[in-house]
């Protein structure tokens, strides 16, 4: 069957989208502030580890020749990654952390409920599945906004500090551009245009019950992850995740 | 081995549903407790014993769950060990829902001290909770204590009745 011609690079989109924060958080392992978080930061990156494979796979079986979910996480360099400059923001601290996921959260689990009517099975199959999982993702994540935000003096700062320094990198998720209106148009791809208000109502209620705000000053959104534009977190994160395929090239066990 | 007599379409069914049932006595590789029968992740079994080939769909559950490809390995050894040749793979459409656990697999989770999901709950508004049940006391005085637990389809609770920790198997 004929694929669409950007399918391909649209599955990369969210797929590196996944691997990244998965990989972000897979970094907490061993380190959360208490075990019950550790826990919880690695069951969410599995989760998006999952998500990503299935992607990856897809992906994979459309382009064929040589390609498979394990070349594509670990054999392409940074410029070929095309995930939101947002998800490689390097974990920094609790607050970055939970600020970044929530962020993410809040824009995906709208996200995949509207792709559940997606003409791609695959693509309906998977996002049936992660709404699902991104719910709980929401849901602890705003928690922990609520908890951190309306707590300690300390607290509330680092929130602030989060907040101040991950807002410019929320404007790209909203980014529209050719190849998403070619695969609106077909059905496939879910505009996020149609998120903009589930996502901004979901800010809005749990900043506000955190006593917390969005930088309210006009500020200029940072971009380029889709293009290949990235931060310079990005080369370090693929250095660990691509250690091994780049050392021992197909190293299996 | 030797394949089963199967002259019949009769025996040919009865042949079907033995295999589909050593399929479904699998038993879950994190919580051994319950069969992945019991889940209700064995979505199809076609089995042709003519040519000996034998094709198995398998729901998984949590998308990043590690034990999924431990799951479909155990069906292809299955297989393989009855002398079929396997074919087995995940469907992830419909998604795997908690409200396809058997009812025998409710109590069988119960037994091992993980309260069941409430059925019918799989989709909730962002902060609602539904009362859980203790596995020990069946108490609902409970409160959990982490939304994720060992596994990616567990929560941690506390019994304030019973005062014993236990594990819940979340809604999904």
């Amino acid at each position: 069957m004929a694929q669409h011609p950007d399918l391909v690079e649209y599955c990369l989109r969210l797929a590196d989208d996944q691997l990244v924060l998965g990989h972000r958080l897979s970094e907490w392992c061993g380190h959360a502030p208490t075990l019950e978080e550790d826990l919880a930061l690695a069951n969410m990156g599995l989760d998006l580890i999952g998500q990503a494979r299935e992607i990856y796979g897809y992906a994979a079986r459309i382009m064929r020749r040589g390609c498979s979910e394990d070349s594509l996480a670990y054999l392409r360099t940074e410029r070929a990654y095309r995930n939101l400059l947002l998800v490689e923001h390097p974990n920094t601290d609790f607050a970055h952390t939970v600020v970044r996921q929530f962020y993410y959260a809040a824009f995906m689990t709208p996200y995949w409920n509207a792709m559940t009517a997606s003409a791609d099975d695959h693509l309906r199959a998977v996002a049936a599945k992660a709404e699902k999982e991104l719910a709980y993702h929401l849901r602890h994540s705003a928690q922990w906004v609520i908890r951190l935000g309306d707590g300690t003096t300390e607290s509330a700062r680092r929130m602030r500090a989060a907040i101040a320094n991950l807002h410019c990198y929320t404007g790209e998720m909203f980014e529209v551009g050719g190849m998403t209106r070619r695969l609106v148009d077909a059905g496939i791809a879910v505009s996020p245009e149609r998120v903009r208000r589930a996502w901004d109502e979901s800010v809005k209620s749990v900043f506000d019950e955190a006593g917390l705000m969005p930088p309210q000053a006009p500020i200029h959104m940072q971009t380029g992850g889709r293009a290949g534009l990235h931060t310079e977190h990005l080369g370090h994160l693929l250095s660990e995740l691509q250690y091994l395929q780049r050392t021992y090239p197909g190293a299996r066990w | 081995m030797n394949a089963p007599a199967a002259d019949t379409a009769v025996e040919m069914a009865t042949d079907s549903e033995r295999v589909a049932e050593l399929i479904r006595q699998i038993p879950d590789p994190e919580i051994p407790a319950v069969t992945i029968g019991d889940l209700g992740m064995v979505r199809e079994v076609e089995i042709d014993p003519a040519t000996r080939r034998a094709r198995v769909m398998i729901s998984p559950t949590y998308t990043g769950c590690p034990a999924n490809s431990l799951i479909l390995d155990s069906v292809r050894e299955t297989l393989c060990r009855l002398g079929f040749e396997a074919d087995v793979d995940k469907a992830l459409f419909p998604p795997w829902s908690t409200d396809w656990i058997s009812d025998a697999g409710r109590q069988k989770l119960r037994d091992a001290g993980i309260a069941p999901p409430v059925k019918g709950e799989s989709r909730r508004a962002l902060f609602a909770r539904v009362p859980v049940a203790c596995a020990h006391c069946g108490s609902e005085h409970t409160k959990q204590i982490s939304e994720f637990g060992a596994t990616p389809c567990k929560a941690l609770y506390r019994c304030e009745r019973c005062r014993e920790p236990f594990e819940y198997f979340k809604c999904f």
